[in-house]
C-alpha cells in the first residue's frame, strides 16, 4: 500500500467518525450548558479540586433549577418549609436559632449546619454525624424527615410535575420532563456546589490585598501556636482556606452522651460524641454554635477550650490541658483569638445575588 | 467496508510495531513499598485503636487513636555506589487504612542493589510550606512559627498518667525548631534515612516495610508519657528524643 492511498483511508475513515459525532450531537434538543464551578485562587494555590461527580457534572440549566428548587417550600408537605428556611442566606445558610422548626412544630436536636465550599468535602460525609455519603444523597433526607419538611417523594415529585414551569426546566437541565427525587436530589447539588465563601479579610490578606490588625495577627499565632490555641490540627491553617478538616473529633462538650453523633451511624462506641469539625468560616453570621447549638456566641466557644473542657472515654487526644479544663487562654489572648476568628468572615458570600431569592 | 478492514489491520501492524520497539526497556519494574504495622509482635490496624492495649517500655499502658507519618525519596544504591532516587512522597495513614502502600511513578532496572531507604518526613530542601496541595488539603502542615513544612508523623492516643488517669498524647514529629516566632532557629535535623540494606530486584517487586510503634518509646530514650505527652511540636528536646528512637523503628518484613 503506497502512503498516498493509507492517507486516504485515513482521511475516509476520519471524516465518517467526525460525522458520526454531528449526528449523534443533532440528536440532543436539550444540551444543557457547562458551567464549572469557579475555583478561588487560594483553593486552586493550595488544595486539591473540588468533588464533582461524573454523573452530574454542573450546568447552568442544573445550577439555576437548582436554587428555585432550594427557595421553593413546594418541597415540604404543606407548602410552607423551603430549605432556605433552615438554611438563610444571611446567615451563610445555617439557622439563627439552636433548633430548626419543622412543618408540624416539631424541633430536631441539631444545629442546622452552615453550607458553603461543600464541593471540598474530600470524604464527601455530610451531616454533623456523617451520615450520608455524597452532596445529592444529603438531600433526600430533610424533605422525608417527619420533623422537617414532612413529605414524600411520590407528593414532591408529583406536585413538581404538575407545576406549570418545572417540567421545563427539568428538560433543559437533564434532558426529560418526567421529574424524580434523583433528579431533583441533583439539581440542589448542582446549587449548593456554587456556595463559595473566600472572600473574606483573611483571604484578601494571603493575597496581598489586605492587612491584619494587631489584635488579628496575634489572634492568628494564638491559632497555630500548640502550646496557646492549637486550633490548626482540626481547624487548618493558613495553607488549607477551609479551616476544617470535615472529620469527625469529640471537642470535650459533655462527660457523657445523650447524642452519640458518629457513634450512632458507625455502632462503634469509640465514635461516640464525635461530630464534624465546623468550618471557621463566616461566624460572625453563623451562631449559634457547636453541633447543637449550645453555645450563643463565639465568646461562649472560645472559653469552652480555654476553661469547659469535659472530660470522657471518647475525648479527642488533640483536646489539650483537659485535665485544667483547657488551655486557659488569658483575657487579651481570648479577645485577640476572636478577632482573628472574626477576619474569617466573609459578608460579600452572604451578599452576593447569585445565592439570594430577592 | 472492505477500506476499514485494511486500515483495522494496518493500525494493528502499527500497535505491534510501537510494543516491539518498547523492549529496551522491559527490565524496567515497579517497586511498592507496603507498610504494616506492629507492637512488638502483633500486628496493628485501625480495629486495634481506642483501647489502653499496650504498655512502652517506660511502663505507661497507652492506646492509640490516629496514626499517620510521611515517607519521601525511596533511593536505590547499587553496587558500584551510584544512586538512583525515586522522587516522590506517600502519606501513610493508619486510621483510615489509606496509601499503605505506594508505588512510585519512576520504575528501577532489574539487578541487584547494595541497599533501599526511603526517608521518614522530607528532607528540608523539600519541606516547602505549603508546597503540596495534597498535603495541604489533609492539614497536615507545620505553623510558619516552627519553620512551616509539614508534619513526619502523627501519633495520638491517651495513657494512664502517674495518676492513673486517662490523659491524652499527641507524638508528634516535626522538623525540631527552637525560637518559635519569625525567625525559628533548628537546631538539629530530625528527618532521617531509613536504611533496609540489599535486596535483588529482579520484577515488579513489593517490599513489605515494618513499622514497630513501641521502638518510638523505647531506644535510646525510655519514653515516659507523663513527662513528655502533647505541646511536643515546639519542644526541640522532645523532636531530637523522637529522631534518635526512630532509628529503630523501621524494617523489611518481606520481599514478594
Amino acid at each position: 500500500m503506497t502512503f498516498k492511498r493509507f492517507s486516504f483511508l485515513v482521511t475516509v475513515f476520519a471524516l465518517g467518525t467526525a460525522s458520526c459525532n454531528n449526528e449523534s450531537a443533532e440528536s440532543y434538543i436539550n444540551t444543557p450548558t457547562p458551567s464549572p464551578l469557579q475555583i478561588p485562587k487560594l483553593f486552586q494555590d493550595l488544595i486539591l479540586d473540588p468533588v464533582i461527580p461524573s454523573n452530574n457534572p454542573q450546568t447552568e440549566e442544573g445550577i439555576s433549577l437548582g436554587k428555585k428548587l432550594f427557595f421553593d417550600p413546594i418541597l415540604s408537605a404543606n407548602n410552607t418549609l423551603a430549605c432556605a428556611s433552615c438554611h438563610k442566606t444571611p446567615n451563610a445558610f445555617t439557622d439563627d436559632t439552636r433548633f430548626s422548626d419543622g412543618i408540624d412544630g416539631l424541633f430536631g436536636n441539631r444545629n442546622s449546619m452552615p453550607l458553603f465550599n461543600l464541593a471540598w468535602n474530600y470524604d464527601n460525609k455530610f451531616f454533623w454525624d456523617g451520615r450520608d455519603f455524597g452532596l445529592a444523597n444529603q438531600v433526600f433526607e430533610p424533605i422525608t424527615n417527619p420533623i422537617e419538611m414532612h413529605s414524600t417523594w411520590e407528593a414532591v415529585t408529583d406536585k413538581l410535575q404538575k407545576h406549570p414551569e418545572y417540567p421545563e426546566l427539568f428538560n433543559a437541565a437533564f434532558g426529560t420532563r418526567t421529574i424524580d427525587s434523583v433528579l431533583v436530589s441533583k439539581a440542589i447539588a448542582q446549587f449548593e456546589r456554587t456556595l463559595i465563601s473566600a472572600n473574606s479579610k483573611f483571604d484578601k490578606f494571603l493575597l496581598g490585598n489586605a492587612t491584619l490588625t494587631p489584635e488579628e495577627a496575634n489572634g492568628f499565632n494564638i491559632f497555630m501556636d500548640e502550646s496557646k490555641g492549637d486550633c490548626f490540627h482540626c481547624h487548618g491553617s493558613d495553607n488549607n482556606p477551609l479551616w476544617t478538616d470535615n472529620k469527625f473529633h469529640n471537642n470535650g462538650l459533655d462527660t457523657t452522651f445523650s447524642d452519640l453523633g458518629l457513634g450512632n451511624v458507625t455502632g462503634d462506641p469509640a465514635d461516640n460524641g464525635k461530630f464534624k469539625t465546623p468550618s471557621l468560616r463566616n461566624l460572625a453570621f453563623t451562631a449559634p454554635y457547636m453541633h447543637d447549638g449550645r453555645f450563643e456566641t463565639i465568646e461562649d466557644v472560645i472559653n469552652h477550650y480555654s476553661e469547659g473542657l469535659q472530660n470522657s472515654e471518647t475525648i479527642d487526644p488533640l483536646m489539650k490541658k483537659v485535665d485544667q479544663r483547657g488551655v486557659q487562654l488569658s483575657s487579651q489572648e481570648k479577645a485577640d483569638l476572636k478577632a482573628f476568628l472574626l477576619s474569617l468572615s466573609d459578608p460579600d458570600f452572604i451578599k452576593n445575588p447569585d445565592f439570594s431569592n430577592l | 467496508m472492505k477500506h476499514f478492514h485494511t486500515l483495522l489491520i494496518l493500525s494493528l501492524v502499527i500497535l505491534f510495531g510501537c510494543n516491539s520497539d518498547s523492549d529496551d526497556t522491559i527490565s524496567s519494574v515497579n517497586v511498592t513499598m507496603a507498610f504494616s504495622h506492629y507492637w512488638e509482635d502483633m500486628q496493628v490496624t485501625n480495629s486495634d485503636f481506642n483501647t489502653l492495649n499496650y504498655t512502652n517500655d517506660k511502663g505507661n499502658l497507652l492506646s492509640i487513636e490516629r496514626l499517620r507519618y510521611l515517607i519521601s525519596d525511596i533511593e536505590f544504591t547499587k553496587t558500584n555506589g551510584e544512586t538512583i532516587l525515586l522522587e516522590g512522597y506517600n502519606l501513610v495513614d493508619v486510621t483510615n487504612q489509606t496509601n499503605l502502600s505506594f508505588t512510585p511513578y519512576q520504575k528501577i532496572l532489574t539487578g541487584t542493589y547494595s541497599n533501599v531507604s526511603f526517608v521518614f518526613g522530607f528532607v528540608n530542601e523539600k519541606n516547602i510550606d505549603g508546597a503540596y496541595n495534597d498535603l495541604n488539603a489533609v492539614s497536615w502542615n507545620v505553623p510558619l512559627m516552627l519553620g512551616g513544612g509539614y508534619h513526619y508523623m502523627q501519633l495520638d492516643g491517651k495513657f494512664l498518667n502517674s495518676n492513673n488517669e486517662s490523659q491524652g498524647y499527641n507524638y508528634h514529629a516535626i522538623r525540631a525548631a527552637d525560637n518559635p516566632g519569625p525567625n525559628p532557629t533548628f537546631p538539629q535535623d530530625t528527618f532521617f534515612r531509613v536504611n533496609l540494606g540489599a535486596i535483588t530486584i529482579a520484577a515488579d517487586t513489593e517490599i513489605s516495610v515494618a513499622m514497630h510503634i513501641e521502638e518510638w518509646f523505647k531506644n535510646p530514650y525510655s519514653w515516659d508519657l507523663n513527662v513528655y505527652n502533647q505541646m511536643l511540636m515546639p519542644n526541640s528536646e522532645a523532636q531530637i528524643l523522637m529522631y534518635q528512637n526512630g532509628q529503630n523503628v523501621f524494617s523489611i518484613d518481606r520481599i514478594n
